[in-house]
Protein backbone atom coordinates (compact mmCIF):
# COMPACT_ATOMS: atom_id res chain seq x y z
CA UNK A 1 0.00 0.00 0.00
CA UNK A 2 1.48 3.29 1.55
CA UNK A 3 5.12 3.34 -0.16
CA UNK A 4 6.31 5.86 2.47
CA UNK A 5 9.72 5.30 3.62
CA UNK A 6 9.96 1.93 5.71
CA UNK A 7 12.73 3.85 7.84
CA UNK A 8 10.15 6.33 9.27
CA UNK A 9 8.37 3.62 11.61
CA UNK A 10 7.58 5.86 14.72
CA UNK A 11 4.73 5.48 16.44
CA UNK A 12 3.08 8.38 14.58
CA UNK A 13 3.06 6.25 12.13
CA UNK A 14 1.27 3.09 13.32
CA UNK A 15 -1.55 4.91 14.45
CA UNK A 16 -1.72 6.18 11.43
CA UNK A 17 -1.96 3.24 10.13
CA UNK A 18 -4.64 2.10 12.67
CA UNK A 19 -6.79 4.73 11.53
CA UNK A 20 -6.37 3.09 8.39
CA UNK A 21 -7.57 -0.23 9.14
CA UNK A 22 -10.66 1.61 11.15
CA UNK A 23 -11.43 3.46 7.67
CA UNK A 24 -11.32 0.50 5.51
CA UNK A 25 -13.41 -1.80 8.08
CA UNK A 26 -15.85 1.07 8.26
CA UNK A 27 -16.16 0.98 4.49
CA UNK A 28 -17.01 -2.30 3.90
CA UNK A 29 -19.15 -2.35 6.79
CA UNK A 30 -22.34 -1.69 4.56
CA UNK A 31 -22.02 -4.42 2.41
CA UNK A 32 -20.96 -6.19 4.88
CA UNK A 33 -24.14 -6.10 6.82
CA UNK A 34 -26.15 -6.42 4.32
CA UNK A 35 -25.14 -9.60 3.25
CA UNK A 36 -24.39 -11.44 6.37
CA UNK A 37 -28.46 -10.04 7.45
CA UNK A 38 -29.88 -10.94 3.57
CA UNK A 39 -28.01 -13.67 2.45
CA UNK A 40 -25.92 -15.62 4.95
CA UNK A 41 -28.79 -16.12 8.00
CA UNK A 42 -31.18 -16.72 5.51
CA UNK A 43 -28.83 -19.62 3.90
CA UNK A 44 -28.28 -20.67 7.37
CA UNK A 45 -32.16 -20.28 8.49
CA UNK A 46 -32.66 -22.34 4.97
CA UNK A 47 -31.15 -25.59 6.50
CA UNK A 48 -32.61 -25.03 10.35
CA UNK A 49 -36.22 -24.55 8.79
CA UNK A 50 -35.89 -27.38 7.03
CA UNK A 51 -36.06 -29.80 10.03
CA UNK A 52 -39.24 -28.07 10.98
CA UNK A 53 -42.79 -27.93 10.51
CA UNK A 54 -42.87 -24.17 10.09
CA UNK A 55 -46.18 -22.88 9.17
CA UNK A 56 -47.23 -19.38 8.98
CA UNK A 57 -49.15 -18.90 11.84
CA UNK A 58 -48.31 -20.81 14.93
CA UNK A 59 -44.79 -21.92 16.02
CA UNK A 60 -42.88 -24.18 14.10
CA UNK A 61 -41.91 -28.29 15.26
CA UNK A 62 -38.85 -29.98 14.84
CA UNK A 63 -39.55 -32.66 12.42
CA UNK A 64 -36.47 -33.67 12.13
CA UNK A 65 -36.10 -35.31 8.38
CA UNK A 66 -39.68 -35.71 7.79
CA UNK A 67 -39.48 -32.94 5.42
CA UNK A 68 -36.96 -34.78 3.31
CA UNK A 69 -38.70 -38.17 3.90
CA UNK A 70 -41.67 -36.58 2.31
CA UNK A 71 -39.63 -34.78 -0.66
CA UNK A 72 -38.29 -38.09 -1.57
CA UNK A 73 -42.21 -39.65 -1.98
CA UNK A 74 -43.09 -36.06 -3.84
CA UNK A 75 -44.14 -36.90 -7.35
CA UNK A 76 -44.97 -33.93 -8.49
CA UNK A 77 -41.52 -32.27 -6.83
CA UNK A 78 -39.22 -34.75 -8.90
CA UNK A 79 -41.64 -34.44 -11.77
CA UNK A 80 -40.92 -30.60 -11.66
CA UNK A 81 -37.31 -31.32 -11.52
CA UNK A 82 -37.07 -33.98 -14.22
CA UNK A 83 -38.80 -31.06 -16.33
CA UNK A 84 -36.42 -28.47 -15.14
CA UNK A 85 -33.58 -30.44 -16.18
CA UNK A 86 -34.77 -31.18 -19.66
CA UNK A 87 -36.07 -27.83 -20.52
CA UNK A 88 -31.97 -26.82 -19.18
CA UNK A 89 -30.39 -29.22 -21.47
CA UNK A 90 -32.73 -28.50 -24.39
CA UNK A 91 -32.63 -24.22 -23.59
CA UNK A 92 -29.17 -24.25 -23.59
CA UNK A 93 -28.66 -26.23 -26.62
CA UNK A 94 -30.61 -24.32 -28.30
CA UNK A 95 -29.53 -21.11 -27.02
CA UNK A 96 -26.46 -22.27 -28.17
CA UNK A 97 -27.37 -22.71 -31.69
CA UNK A 98 -28.61 -19.92 -32.43
CA UNK A 99 -25.87 -17.52 -29.93
CA UNK A 100 -22.56 -19.01 -31.72
CA UNK A 101 -23.32 -18.14 -35.51
CA UNK A 102 -24.62 -14.47 -34.41
CA UNK A 103 -21.21 -14.42 -32.52
CA UNK A 104 -19.07 -15.22 -35.28
CA UNK A 105 -21.73 -12.93 -37.60
CA UNK A 106 -20.95 -9.89 -35.28
CA UNK A 107 -17.29 -10.46 -34.86
CA UNK A 108 -15.85 -8.46 -37.21
CA UNK A 109 -15.77 -4.56 -36.74
CA UNK A 110 -18.06 -2.45 -38.65
CA UNK A 111 -20.38 0.42 -37.92
CA UNK A 112 -23.27 -1.71 -39.79
CA UNK A 113 -21.89 -4.96 -37.72
CA UNK A 114 -22.64 -2.73 -34.20
CA UNK A 115 -26.20 -1.98 -35.33
CA UNK A 116 -26.69 -5.92 -36.09
CA UNK A 117 -25.07 -6.64 -32.47
CA UNK A 118 -27.34 -3.74 -30.79
CA UNK A 119 -30.24 -5.37 -32.55
CA UNK A 120 -30.20 -9.02 -31.48
CA UNK A 121 -28.71 -8.13 -27.00
CA UNK A 122 -31.83 -6.02 -26.92
CA UNK A 123 -34.02 -8.30 -26.21
CA UNK A 124 -31.87 -9.34 -23.02
CA UNK A 125 -32.53 -5.84 -21.20
CA UNK A 126 -36.38 -6.11 -21.39
CA UNK A 127 -37.35 -8.06 -18.33
CA UNK A 128 -38.50 -11.82 -18.33
CA UNK A 129 -41.10 -10.38 -17.08
CA UNK A 130 -42.26 -8.17 -19.84
CA UNK A 131 -41.62 -10.84 -22.36
CA UNK A 132 -43.63 -13.59 -20.89
CA UNK A 133 -46.36 -11.25 -20.86
CA UNK A 134 -45.40 -10.71 -24.43
CA UNK A 135 -45.23 -14.02 -25.61
CA UNK A 136 -48.42 -14.56 -23.69
CA UNK A 137 -50.10 -13.05 -26.01
CA UNK A 138 -48.63 -13.84 -28.93
CA UNK A 139 -49.92 -17.43 -27.79
CA UNK A 140 -53.27 -16.46 -27.56
CA UNK A 141 -55.02 -18.40 -30.08
CA UNK A 142 -57.80 -15.96 -30.68
CA UNK A 143 -56.38 -12.32 -30.23
CA UNK A 144 -52.49 -13.80 -30.28
CA UNK A 145 -49.93 -13.73 -33.55
CA UNK A 146 -48.35 -16.87 -33.95
CA UNK A 147 -51.83 -19.53 -34.54
CA UNK A 148 -53.40 -16.45 -36.63
CA UNK A 149 -49.99 -15.51 -38.79
CA UNK A 150 -49.79 -19.61 -39.40
CA UNK A 151 -52.96 -20.09 -40.62
CA UNK A 152 -53.32 -16.36 -43.18
CA UNK A 153 -49.81 -17.95 -44.17
CA UNK A 154 -51.19 -21.25 -44.71
CA UNK A 155 -49.41 -23.55 -42.51
CA UNK A 156 -52.09 -25.22 -40.71
CA UNK A 157 -56.12 -24.96 -41.55
CA UNK A 158 -57.36 -24.48 -38.38
CA UNK A 159 -56.30 -22.42 -35.33
CA UNK A 160 -53.78 -24.25 -32.94
CA UNK A 161 -54.29 -23.51 -29.27
CA UNK A 162 -50.43 -23.76 -28.51
CA UNK A 163 -51.70 -23.29 -24.37
CA UNK A 164 -53.41 -26.92 -24.29
CA UNK A 165 -50.82 -28.85 -25.21
CA UNK A 166 -47.83 -29.59 -23.14
CA UNK A 167 -45.48 -29.53 -26.55
CA UNK A 168 -47.12 -26.06 -27.34
CA UNK A 169 -46.37 -24.96 -24.57
CA UNK A 170 -42.52 -26.11 -24.35
CA UNK A 171 -41.57 -24.81 -27.50
CA UNK A 172 -43.33 -21.17 -27.39
CA UNK A 173 -41.46 -20.76 -24.58
CA UNK A 174 -38.39 -22.60 -25.94
CA UNK A 175 -38.49 -19.85 -29.31
CA UNK A 176 -38.73 -17.11 -26.17
CA UNK A 177 -35.56 -17.53 -24.06
CA UNK A 178 -33.70 -18.33 -27.33
CA UNK A 179 -34.95 -15.04 -28.65
CA UNK A 180 -34.21 -13.38 -25.15
CA UNK A 181 -31.33 -15.06 -24.63
CA UNK A 182 -29.16 -15.81 -27.05
CA UNK A 183 -27.64 -11.88 -27.18
CA UNK A 184 -26.35 -12.68 -23.76
CA UNK A 185 -24.37 -15.60 -24.96
CA UNK A 186 -23.93 -14.15 -28.21
CA UNK A 187 -21.94 -11.18 -26.81
CA UNK A 188 -19.68 -13.62 -24.58
CA UNK A 189 -18.65 -15.86 -27.11
CA UNK A 190 -17.93 -12.76 -29.41
CA UNK A 191 -15.58 -11.62 -26.62
CA UNK A 192 -14.29 -15.51 -26.65
CA UNK A 193 -13.51 -15.01 -30.13
CA UNK A 194 -11.79 -11.69 -30.56
CA UNK A 195 -9.55 -13.00 -27.56
CA UNK A 196 -7.83 -15.32 -29.61
CA UNK A 197 -4.51 -13.52 -30.09
CA UNK A 198 -4.31 -12.29 -34.09
CA UNK A 199 -0.83 -13.40 -34.89
CA UNK A 200 -1.29 -16.94 -34.00
CA UNK A 201 -4.52 -17.03 -36.59
CA UNK A 202 -2.05 -15.12 -38.74
CA UNK A 203 0.56 -17.47 -38.20
CA UNK A 204 -1.66 -20.23 -39.34
CA UNK A 205 -3.25 -18.58 -42.16
CA UNK A 206 0.48 -18.69 -43.58
CA UNK A 207 1.49 -22.27 -42.86
CA UNK A 208 -1.69 -23.32 -44.94
CA UNK A 209 -4.59 -23.73 -42.52
CA UNK A 210 -7.94 -22.50 -43.98
CA UNK A 211 -10.60 -20.92 -42.19
CA UNK A 212 -12.35 -24.29 -41.26
CA UNK A 213 -9.42 -25.82 -39.63
CA UNK A 214 -8.24 -22.06 -38.04
CA UNK A 215 -11.83 -22.07 -36.66
CA UNK A 216 -12.17 -26.09 -35.50
CA UNK A 217 -8.22 -26.24 -34.30
CA UNK A 218 -7.24 -22.51 -33.31
CA UNK A 219 -9.76 -20.50 -32.25
CA UNK A 220 -12.37 -23.01 -30.59
CA UNK A 221 -9.69 -24.66 -28.67
CA UNK A 222 -8.26 -21.27 -27.33
CA UNK A 223 -11.57 -20.17 -26.11
CA UNK A 224 -13.12 -22.95 -24.35
CA UNK A 225 -12.67 -21.01 -21.01
CA UNK A 226 -15.44 -18.78 -22.38
CA UNK A 227 -17.50 -21.43 -23.93
CA UNK A 228 -17.71 -23.21 -20.70
CA UNK A 229 -18.34 -19.79 -18.56
CA UNK A 230 -21.08 -19.10 -21.19
CA UNK A 231 -22.51 -23.14 -21.09
CA UNK A 232 -22.61 -23.00 -17.74
CA UNK A 233 -24.53 -19.19 -17.00
CA UNK A 234 -27.10 -20.94 -19.27
CA UNK A 235 -27.62 -23.87 -17.59
CA UNK A 236 -27.68 -22.34 -14.30
CA UNK A 237 -29.65 -19.65 -15.35
CA UNK A 238 -32.56 -22.42 -16.94
CA UNK A 239 -32.55 -24.23 -13.66
CA UNK A 240 -34.47 -21.39 -11.85
CA UNK A 241 -36.33 -20.96 -14.43
CA UNK A 242 -39.81 -20.08 -13.25
CA UNK A 243 -41.65 -16.22 -14.67
CA UNK A 244 -42.04 -17.36 -17.80
CA UNK A 245 -43.99 -20.54 -16.66
CA UNK A 246 -45.82 -18.53 -14.04
CA UNK A 247 -46.60 -15.45 -16.37
CA UNK A 248 -47.48 -17.82 -19.88
CA UNK A 249 -48.81 -21.10 -18.78
CA UNK A 250 -49.03 -21.20 -14.94
CA UNK A 251 -46.91 -24.39 -15.04
CA UNK A 252 -50.04 -26.22 -16.80
CA UNK A 253 -52.13 -27.88 -18.51
CA UNK A 254 -52.52 -30.81 -16.37
CA UNK A 255 -49.19 -28.65 -14.08
CA UNK A 256 -46.84 -30.53 -16.94
CA UNK A 257 -44.72 -27.39 -17.33
CA UNK A 258 -44.01 -27.02 -13.41
CA UNK A 259 -40.67 -25.50 -13.03
CA UNK A 260 -38.25 -26.65 -10.00
CA UNK A 261 -38.73 -22.99 -8.56
CA UNK A 262 -42.62 -22.86 -9.42
CA UNK A 263 -43.02 -26.05 -6.85
CA UNK A 264 -41.05 -24.54 -4.66
CA UNK A 265 -42.92 -20.85 -4.59
CA UNK A 266 -46.16 -22.83 -4.76
CA UNK A 267 -45.04 -25.10 -1.63
CA UNK A 268 -43.77 -22.25 0.22
CA UNK A 269 -46.08 -18.89 -0.60
CA UNK A 270 -49.62 -20.88 -1.90
CA UNK A 271 -49.64 -23.56 0.81
CA UNK A 272 -47.38 -22.13 3.45
CA UNK A 273 -45.52 -25.19 4.23
CA UNK A 274 -42.62 -23.50 4.69
CA UNK A 275 -40.33 -25.61 6.29
CA UNK A 276 -41.48 -28.11 3.74
CA UNK A 277 -40.07 -25.39 0.87
CA UNK A 278 -36.84 -24.94 3.14
CA UNK A 279 -36.30 -28.50 2.48
CA UNK A 280 -36.78 -28.41 -1.24
CA UNK A 281 -34.92 -25.16 -1.96
CA UNK A 282 -32.21 -26.70 0.07
CA UNK A 283 -31.85 -29.74 -3.20
CA UNK A 284 -31.98 -26.80 -5.68
CA UNK A 285 -28.99 -25.12 -3.90
CA UNK A 286 -26.87 -28.02 -3.72
CA UNK A 287 -27.59 -28.31 -7.77
CA UNK A 288 -26.44 -24.92 -8.28
CA UNK A 289 -23.82 -25.01 -6.09
CA UNK A 290 -22.76 -28.04 -7.38
CA UNK A 291 -22.97 -26.37 -11.09
CA UNK A 292 -20.90 -22.96 -9.74
CA UNK A 293 -18.05 -25.55 -8.29
CA UNK A 294 -17.85 -26.90 -12.09
CA UNK A 295 -17.67 -23.77 -13.29
CA UNK A 296 -14.98 -22.69 -10.97
CA UNK A 297 -13.31 -25.97 -11.82
CA UNK A 298 -13.18 -25.40 -15.33
CA UNK A 299 -12.24 -21.95 -15.37
CA UNK A 300 -9.12 -22.67 -13.37
CA UNK A 301 -8.09 -25.61 -14.87
CA UNK A 302 -8.16 -24.27 -18.07
CA UNK A 303 -6.64 -20.90 -17.24
CA UNK A 304 -3.62 -19.60 -19.18
CA UNK A 305 -2.95 -23.06 -21.60
CA UNK A 306 -2.38 -20.82 -24.89
CA UNK A 307 0.10 -23.72 -25.51
CA UNK B 1 -6.05 -10.86 -44.69
CA UNK B 2 -6.60 -9.99 -47.95
CA UNK B 3 -8.63 -7.18 -48.66
CA UNK B 4 -10.61 -7.30 -51.78
CA UNK B 5 -13.98 -5.71 -52.84
CA UNK B 6 -16.22 -8.99 -52.48
CA UNK B 7 -19.90 -7.48 -53.34
CA UNK B 8 -21.49 -10.38 -53.64
CA UNK B 9 -20.63 -11.48 -50.29
CA UNK B 10 -20.97 -8.16 -48.87
CA UNK B 11 -24.69 -7.24 -50.18
CA UNK B 12 -25.73 -10.91 -48.63
CA UNK B 13 -23.71 -9.84 -45.12
CA UNK B 14 -26.10 -7.50 -45.09
CA UNK B 15 -29.04 -8.81 -46.12
CA UNK B 16 -28.85 -11.65 -43.84
CA UNK B 17 -27.84 -8.73 -40.54
CA UNK B 18 -30.67 -6.91 -41.76
CA UNK B 19 -33.26 -9.65 -41.61
CA UNK B 20 -32.08 -11.11 -38.33
CA UNK B 21 -31.99 -7.64 -36.65
CA UNK B 22 -35.64 -7.15 -37.93
CA UNK B 23 -36.39 -10.31 -36.20
CA UNK B 24 -35.27 -9.90 -33.17
CA UNK B 25 -36.81 -6.36 -33.06
CA UNK B 26 -40.20 -7.47 -34.31
CA UNK B 27 -41.82 -8.79 -30.66
CA UNK B 28 -41.18 -5.04 -29.44
CA UNK B 29 -42.13 -3.13 -32.43
CA UNK B 30 -45.34 -5.53 -32.51
CA UNK B 31 -46.21 -5.08 -29.03
CA UNK B 32 -45.70 -1.14 -29.67
CA UNK B 33 -47.61 -0.95 -32.31
CA UNK B 34 -50.27 -2.72 -31.57
CA UNK B 35 -50.57 -0.95 -28.82
CA UNK B 36 -51.40 2.44 -30.41
CA UNK B 37 -54.53 0.60 -31.79
CA UNK B 38 -58.56 1.25 -30.41
CA UNK B 39 -59.29 -1.19 -27.52
CA UNK B 40 -61.97 -3.47 -29.93
CA UNK B 41 -58.86 -3.59 -32.67
CA UNK B 42 -56.36 -4.73 -29.90
CA UNK B 43 -58.21 -7.78 -29.38
CA UNK B 44 -58.01 -8.94 -32.62
CA UNK B 45 -54.91 -11.05 -33.96
CA UNK B 46 -51.91 -8.42 -34.65
CA UNK B 47 -51.93 -8.61 -38.70
CA UNK B 48 -50.73 -6.10 -39.53
CA UNK B 49 -49.63 -5.16 -36.08
CA UNK B 50 -50.08 -0.76 -36.83
CA UNK B 51 -53.74 0.50 -36.35
CA UNK B 52 -56.06 0.52 -39.26
CA UNK B 53 -56.81 3.95 -38.39
CA UNK B 54 -55.52 6.85 -36.59
CA UNK B 55 -53.38 6.07 -33.54
CA UNK B 56 -55.36 6.44 -30.05
CA UNK B 57 -53.89 6.08 -26.49
CA UNK B 58 -56.98 4.09 -25.45
CA UNK B 59 -54.97 0.97 -23.72
CA UNK B 60 -52.71 3.34 -21.88
CA UNK B 61 -55.77 5.10 -20.15
CA UNK B 62 -57.59 1.59 -19.98
CA UNK B 63 -54.32 0.80 -17.82
CA UNK B 64 -54.95 2.89 -15.19
CA UNK B 65 -57.97 1.31 -14.20
CA UNK B 66 -55.98 -1.76 -12.71
CA UNK B 67 -54.65 -1.82 -9.40
CA UNK B 68 -54.62 1.08 -7.25
CA UNK B 69 -54.50 4.04 -10.44
CA UNK B 70 -51.22 3.16 -13.07
CA UNK B 71 -49.56 6.30 -11.81
CA UNK B 72 -49.01 4.63 -8.66
CA UNK B 73 -47.97 1.81 -9.50
CA UNK B 74 -45.56 3.37 -11.97
CA UNK B 75 -43.91 4.94 -9.39
CA UNK B 76 -43.68 2.33 -6.47
CA UNK B 77 -41.82 0.97 -9.61
CA UNK B 78 -39.44 4.04 -9.77
CA UNK B 79 -38.84 4.16 -6.57
CA UNK B 80 -37.71 0.70 -6.00
CA UNK B 81 -35.25 0.94 -9.11
CA UNK B 82 -33.97 4.26 -8.32
CA UNK B 83 -33.41 3.18 -4.35
CA UNK B 84 -31.74 0.36 -5.83
CA UNK B 85 -29.36 2.34 -7.52
CA UNK B 86 -29.17 4.93 -4.92
CA UNK B 87 -27.99 2.55 -2.42
CA UNK B 88 -25.99 -0.02 -4.85
CA UNK B 89 -23.71 2.31 -5.75
CA UNK B 90 -23.05 4.17 -2.44
CA UNK B 91 -22.52 0.88 -0.55
CA UNK B 92 -20.00 -0.37 -3.47
CA UNK B 93 -18.10 2.63 -3.95
CA UNK B 94 -17.67 2.40 -0.45
CA UNK B 95 -16.82 -1.26 -0.50
CA UNK B 96 -14.76 -1.11 -3.61
CA UNK B 97 -12.42 1.86 -2.33
CA UNK B 98 -12.05 -0.22 1.12
CA UNK B 99 -11.45 -3.72 -0.50
CA UNK B 100 -9.10 -1.99 -3.16
CA UNK B 101 -7.20 0.42 -0.77
CA UNK B 102 -6.80 -0.34 2.64
CA UNK B 103 -5.35 -3.33 4.82
CA UNK B 104 -7.81 -4.60 8.05
CA UNK B 105 -8.13 -7.92 9.13
CA UNK B 106 -10.43 -10.75 7.34
CA UNK B 107 -10.34 -8.66 4.08
CA UNK B 108 -9.78 -11.23 2.39
CA UNK B 109 -12.53 -13.74 3.75
CA UNK B 110 -14.83 -10.57 3.43
CA UNK B 111 -13.90 -9.74 -0.07
CA UNK B 112 -14.86 -13.83 -1.07
CA UNK B 113 -17.94 -13.68 1.40
CA UNK B 114 -19.38 -11.21 -0.87
CA UNK B 115 -18.62 -12.30 -3.76
CA UNK B 116 -19.67 -16.26 -3.37
CA UNK B 117 -22.85 -14.82 -2.84
CA UNK B 118 -23.31 -14.95 -6.99
CA UNK B 119 -23.12 -19.00 -6.45
CA UNK B 120 -25.94 -19.25 -4.41
CA UNK B 121 -29.25 -18.73 -5.95
CA UNK B 122 -31.52 -16.35 -4.07
CA UNK B 123 -34.65 -18.16 -5.00
CA UNK B 124 -33.12 -20.69 -2.31
CA UNK B 125 -33.55 -18.26 0.47
CA UNK B 126 -36.78 -16.97 -0.82
CA UNK B 127 -39.00 -18.46 3.17
CA UNK B 128 -36.40 -17.22 5.29
CA UNK B 129 -36.13 -14.02 3.87
CA UNK B 130 -40.15 -13.86 3.84
CA UNK B 131 -39.61 -14.38 7.36
CA UNK B 132 -36.87 -12.17 8.21
CA UNK B 133 -38.69 -8.92 6.38
CA UNK B 134 -42.06 -9.83 8.82
CA UNK B 135 -39.86 -9.37 11.46
CA UNK B 136 -38.25 -6.23 10.75
CA UNK B 137 -41.98 -5.01 9.84
CA UNK B 138 -40.27 -4.58 5.93
CA UNK B 139 -42.43 -7.23 4.57
CA UNK B 140 -45.37 -5.70 1.69
CA UNK B 141 -42.72 -2.78 2.12
CA UNK B 142 -40.46 -0.91 -0.80
CA UNK B 143 -37.49 -0.46 1.61
CA UNK B 144 -38.09 -4.13 2.23
CA UNK B 145 -37.66 -5.24 -1.24
CA UNK B 146 -34.98 -2.31 -2.52
CA UNK B 147 -32.94 -3.91 0.47
CA UNK B 148 -33.15 -7.44 -1.10
CA UNK B 149 -32.18 -5.80 -4.58
CA UNK B 150 -28.94 -3.98 -3.23
CA UNK B 151 -27.99 -7.40 -1.52
CA UNK B 152 -28.58 -9.54 -4.63
CA UNK B 153 -26.37 -6.91 -7.02
CA UNK B 154 -23.31 -6.30 -4.35
CA UNK B 155 -21.30 -9.12 -5.46
CA UNK B 156 -21.18 -7.91 -9.28
CA UNK B 157 -21.36 -4.14 -7.93
CA UNK B 158 -18.01 -4.69 -5.15
CA UNK B 159 -16.39 -6.42 -7.92
CA UNK B 160 -16.61 -4.14 -10.82
CA UNK B 161 -15.94 -0.84 -7.69
CA UNK B 162 -12.84 -2.68 -6.68
CA UNK B 163 -11.22 -3.19 -10.14
CA UNK B 164 -12.22 0.32 -11.07
CA UNK B 165 -10.47 1.34 -7.69
CA UNK B 166 -7.52 -0.82 -8.61
CA UNK B 167 -7.24 0.77 -12.22
CA UNK B 168 -6.44 4.41 -10.25
CA UNK B 169 -2.60 4.99 -10.00
CA UNK B 170 -1.97 4.97 -6.28
CA UNK B 171 0.57 8.11 -6.82
CA UNK B 172 -2.50 10.12 -7.66
CA UNK B 173 -4.10 9.62 -4.34
CA UNK B 174 -0.99 9.86 -2.51
CA UNK B 175 -0.24 13.28 -3.79
CA UNK B 176 -3.73 14.02 -2.01
CA UNK B 177 -3.34 12.67 0.65
CA UNK B 178 0.44 14.51 1.52
CA UNK B 179 -1.45 17.74 0.18
CA UNK B 180 -3.55 17.02 3.67
CA UNK B 181 -7.09 15.73 2.26
CA UNK B 182 -9.14 13.30 4.87
CA UNK B 183 -9.85 9.73 3.73
CA UNK B 184 -13.27 10.85 2.80
CA UNK B 185 -12.33 13.86 0.75
CA UNK B 186 -9.92 11.79 -1.44
CA UNK B 187 -12.91 9.33 -2.45
CA UNK B 188 -15.03 12.22 -2.80
CA UNK B 189 -13.13 15.15 -4.69
CA UNK B 190 -10.17 13.14 -5.89
CA UNK B 191 -11.43 8.75 -6.57
CA UNK B 192 -14.94 9.74 -7.74
CA UNK B 193 -14.43 11.40 -10.83
CA UNK B 194 -11.76 8.79 -11.97
CA UNK B 195 -14.10 5.65 -11.66
CA UNK B 196 -17.18 7.48 -12.98
CA UNK B 197 -17.54 4.90 -15.62
CA UNK B 198 -17.33 1.95 -13.20
CA UNK B 199 -20.42 3.44 -11.30
CA UNK B 200 -22.49 3.95 -14.11
CA UNK B 201 -21.97 0.37 -15.66
CA UNK B 202 -23.09 -0.43 -11.67
CA UNK B 203 -25.89 1.82 -11.81
CA UNK B 204 -27.16 0.68 -15.29
CA UNK B 205 -26.88 -3.67 -14.02
CA UNK B 206 -28.82 -2.22 -10.76
CA UNK B 207 -31.82 -0.30 -12.52
CA UNK B 208 -32.43 -3.29 -15.01
CA UNK B 209 -32.41 -5.80 -11.98
CA UNK B 210 -34.69 -3.66 -9.86
CA UNK B 211 -36.87 -2.33 -12.46
CA UNK B 212 -37.36 -6.00 -14.09
CA UNK B 213 -37.72 -8.69 -11.36
CA UNK B 214 -40.91 -10.41 -10.52
CA UNK B 215 -40.68 -12.84 -8.10
CA UNK B 216 -39.25 -10.94 -5.30
CA UNK B 217 -41.70 -8.52 -5.74
CA UNK B 218 -44.75 -10.70 -6.19
CA UNK B 219 -44.05 -12.78 -3.34
CA UNK B 220 -42.77 -9.69 -0.87
CA UNK B 221 -45.93 -7.19 -1.91
CA UNK B 222 -49.10 -8.43 -0.72
CA UNK B 223 -51.09 -5.42 -0.57
CA UNK B 224 -52.34 -4.40 -4.26
CA UNK B 225 -51.37 -0.79 -3.64
CA UNK B 226 -47.51 -1.73 -3.25
CA UNK B 227 -47.64 -3.41 -6.70
CA UNK B 228 -45.06 -2.55 -8.96
CA UNK B 229 -45.31 -2.75 -12.37
CA UNK B 230 -44.28 -6.62 -13.33
CA UNK B 231 -46.80 -7.66 -11.08
CA UNK B 232 -49.63 -5.42 -11.88
CA UNK B 233 -49.20 -5.79 -15.29
CA UNK B 234 -49.35 -9.51 -14.77
CA UNK B 235 -52.49 -9.23 -12.83
CA UNK B 236 -53.60 -7.20 -16.12
CA UNK B 237 -53.04 -10.71 -18.25
CA UNK B 238 -55.10 -12.58 -16.00
CA UNK B 239 -57.98 -10.66 -17.00
CA UNK B 240 -61.37 -9.88 -15.37
CA UNK B 241 -64.48 -11.10 -15.46
CA UNK B 242 -62.96 -14.07 -17.38
CA UNK B 243 -61.74 -11.69 -20.22
CA UNK B 244 -58.53 -9.98 -21.07
CA UNK B 245 -58.09 -6.86 -22.42
CA UNK B 246 -54.93 -7.55 -24.39
CA UNK B 247 -54.93 -3.89 -25.66
CA UNK B 248 -54.00 -3.23 -21.42
CA UNK B 249 -51.31 -5.87 -21.63
CA UNK B 250 -49.41 -4.62 -25.11
CA UNK B 251 -49.82 -0.59 -23.39
CA UNK B 252 -48.35 -2.24 -20.30
CA UNK B 253 -45.76 -4.16 -21.41
CA UNK B 254 -44.59 -1.53 -23.66
CA UNK B 255 -44.64 1.10 -20.63
CA UNK B 256 -42.20 -1.71 -18.82
CA UNK B 257 -39.82 -2.07 -21.95
CA UNK B 258 -39.05 1.77 -22.90
CA UNK B 259 -36.63 2.65 -20.27
CA UNK B 260 -34.94 -0.50 -20.50
CA UNK B 261 -34.71 0.03 -24.40
CA UNK B 262 -33.58 3.94 -24.20
CA UNK B 263 -31.17 3.06 -21.51
CA UNK B 264 -29.66 0.55 -23.25
CA UNK B 265 -28.94 1.97 -26.37
CA UNK B 266 -27.90 5.32 -24.57
CA UNK B 267 -24.80 3.77 -22.61
CA UNK B 268 -24.72 0.57 -24.13
CA UNK B 269 -21.04 1.21 -24.05
CA UNK B 270 -21.54 0.82 -20.36
CA UNK B 271 -23.06 -2.10 -19.89
CA UNK B 272 -21.30 -4.60 -22.21
CA UNK B 273 -18.47 -3.43 -20.34
CA UNK B 274 -20.06 -4.74 -16.75
CA UNK B 275 -20.93 -7.82 -18.79
CA UNK B 276 -17.34 -8.65 -19.98
CA UNK B 277 -15.33 -7.42 -16.70
CA UNK B 278 -17.50 -9.82 -14.99
CA UNK B 279 -17.44 -13.01 -17.57
CA UNK B 280 -14.28 -12.65 -18.60
CA UNK B 281 -11.88 -12.02 -15.58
Amino acid sequence: MSQAAPAMKSRRRNGSQRRRERAGLLFVLPAMALVVVFFLIPLCMTVWMSFHNWPLMGSPRWTGLDNYAAMLKDRRFWGAMEFTIWYSIIATIAIFGVAFPLALFVERPGRMTGVYRTAFFLPVVVGFGSASLLWAWFMNVDSGLFSPAAVALGIVDEPVNLMATTEGVFWSIMVLVVWKTAGFSMILLMTGLQSVPHDILEAAHIDGANKFQRFWRIKLPLMRRTLALALILSVAGSMLAFDQFYIISNGGPRNSTLTAVYWIFSQSFVSFKLGYGAALSMVLLVILVVISVVQLWLLRSTTGDAH
Amino acid sequence: MTRRVNLPGFAGYHLIGTVLALSFIAPLAWAFLSSLKPAAEARLPPLPPWPSGAVTIENYIALDGYGVGFWNHASNSVIVSLGTVFLTVIISVLGGYGFSRFRFPFKGVFFVMIISTIMIPFQSILTPLFLILSKAGLQNSLTGLILIYVTLQLPFSIFMMRNAFDAVPIEIEEAARVDGASVFTVLTRVMLPLVAPGIVTVAIFAFLAAWNEFLAALIFLTDQEKYTLPVLIVAVRSGRYGSVDWGAVQSGVTVMMIPCVLLFLLLQRYYVRGLTAGAVK
